[in-house]
């Protein structure tokens, strides 16, 4: 299904990035420049606004998390082109500056000394030829290899374990011995298998990485926790599907990593990773929040494999959901890109279900719209590390 | 039919795969890793995807799933008898 000499048809940027989207985004640095953005994308057809609730008084290593994930989204190769609008120059300037070093054309705009009616006029003018200039890209023949590809699961349930997180892995292992560049995360969904985790690093020193960033989030957990977690960690919707403790629920989240991958290296949230192969994100484990992290790392496709049913997407990345669960394939069919219930059944073996993915992720590189696409599934969720000054 | 998956030989417990398991009926497991059939009859009645015992265990064992530890019994569970929150409790957190 996949080899070194799969290809694609995917928008070549600026920089050299590959990308399976076209957007226009038009991008708010703070909470109170919503509604300039979103007046701006309901003018100008064919952009598209990502509001969202932080961006004022935030310091330290929580603002860099904030200006990382701006700036990776922006500059994620599924976006032409970007707005930014922001209350203060500053800020904007540095968003738009950090964005502008791909190559591509973003421009800025500060609502103080303007007002609303002012930004958005100017905004929209631009946003206006942006968006016509984005309209002409055509798209053209790249390697798989070029592809970079992020999975996080969610609402899992016992056949995640054993039907779509193995899928992702059998498709993960594939796509590594043709190349590309991906990655998995979800820190404290690892307890109780960290061990394998940590037994699948490149070095010693990636092995140190891991341990480090798995044991900082537990001190995370121990210092807030007011209970054992379980009704969180698994949620009621993992216990409803049957997943009865973490550690259950871990390792069925490690099949995600496939049986041949090695861990090449770890990234903190939001940062890129600067080589192919295997990466290892330090991040929450809520789904769009993962996944908003992963768009901003620069990952143009994403594996969602779910049990129980979660309906998340995102508004730059693909989310292709993957499921294994009949009832679930049954009752919530409009939310499942790729069906492996067949595994359950030994209809299909793992193999079979891999290379389903891998068919459905090259339909959807090359433009075909996911579930989550269709129905308007945009979920844009930042990261906080902790309270506003 | 496939009942229940498990997924390699030494396991506790296997998972239901398919809906309605009623008590007293004898299930089919697919051990997946040795690739081969097991039958055990269910005690109680288990909804898909939640879990049943392979083997009798007694108060504060260990449970093991992919033949990794995955938590501790909180109360002595029976060969086909129904295993989740209310007798298997996490060792982390």
């Amino acid at each position: 299904m996949i080899s070194k000499d799969t290809t694609i048809q995917g928008y070549r940027r600026e920089n050299g990035r590959v990308g399976v989207r076209n957007h226009v985004i038009i991008l708010p640095v703070d909470d109170i420049s919503n509604a300039a953005v979103e007046a701006v994308a309901n003018n100008i057809k064919g952009t598209m606004a990502l509001p969202h609730p932080y961006g004022r008084l935030q310091f330290g290593a929580d603002l860099d998390l904030h200006f990382r994930t701006l700036i990776g989204t922006g500059a994620n190769p599924n976006v032409a082109a970007v707005v930014v609008i922001g209350i203060e120059e500053g800020w904007t300037k540095l968003i738009v500056d950090g964005i502008a070093k791909t190559g591509k054309p973003v421009v800025g705009f500060s609502i103080e000394l303007h007002g609303d009616h002012d930004t958005i006029m100017r905004a929209s003018k631009a946003a206006r030829e942006l968006v016509q200039w984005a309209s002409e890209k055509q798209r053209e023949t790249c390697s798989v290899s070029e592809l970079w590809v992020s999975t996080k699961c969610g609402e899992s349930d016992t056949t995640s374990g054993c039907g779509a997180n193995p899928t992702v892995g059998n498709a993960f292992d594939k796509l590594y011995a043709a190349g590309s560049t991906l990655v998995f995360g979800e820190t404290t969904e690892l307890t109780g298998g960290e061990h394998l985790v940590a037994a699948r690093c490149r070095t010693p020193a990636v092995k140190e990485q891991f341990l480090t960033m798995f044991n900082q989030y537990q001190e995370v957990i121990n210092r807030h926790k007011t209970s054992d977690l379980s009704d969180s960690q698994p949620t009621k919707g993992n216990i409803a599907g049957g997943l009865t403790t973490i550690e259950e629920k871990a390792l069925g989240n490690i099949q995600k990593i496939g049986k041949k991958c090695m861990v090449d290296g770890v990234l903190d949230k939001a940062e890129t990773p600067t080589s192919p192969g295997l990466w290892f994100m330090d991040s929450s484990s809520a789904a769009a929040e993962m996944v908003t992290l992963c768009a901003a790392s620069g990952y143009v496709v994403h594996f969602f494999p779910t049990g129980q049913g979660n309906i998340i997407g995102n508004p730059i990345l693909p989310v292709i959901k993957i499921c294994a669960n009949p009832r679930t394939v049954r009752t919530m069919s409009e939310h499942v890109d790729v069906d492996t219930s067949g595994l359950l059944q030994r209809e299909m073996n793992l193999d079979q279900a891999g290379d389903k993915l891998l068919e459905n992720m090259l339909r959807t590189a090359n433009g075909r719209l996911t579930a989550a696409e269709a129905l308007g599934h945009r979920e844009f969720v930042l990261t906080r590390l902790y309270e506003s000054a | 039919m496939i009942d229940f998956l498990v997924h390699e030989d030494g396991d506790s417990v296997g998972t239901i795969v398919v809906e309605g398991v009623k008590a007293g009926a004898t299930l089919t497991g697919w051990v997946m890793e040795q690739d081969r059939t097991i039958e055990v009859k269910t005690l109680n009645e288990i909804p898909i995807g939640h879990k049943i015992a392979l083997k009798d265990l007694g108060n504060n064992a260990t449970v093991i799933k992919y033949g990794v530890d995955i938590g501790r019994t909180v109360a002595p569970i029976k060969v086909g008898e129904y295993l989740h929150v209310h007798n298997v409790k996490t060792k982390r957190w």
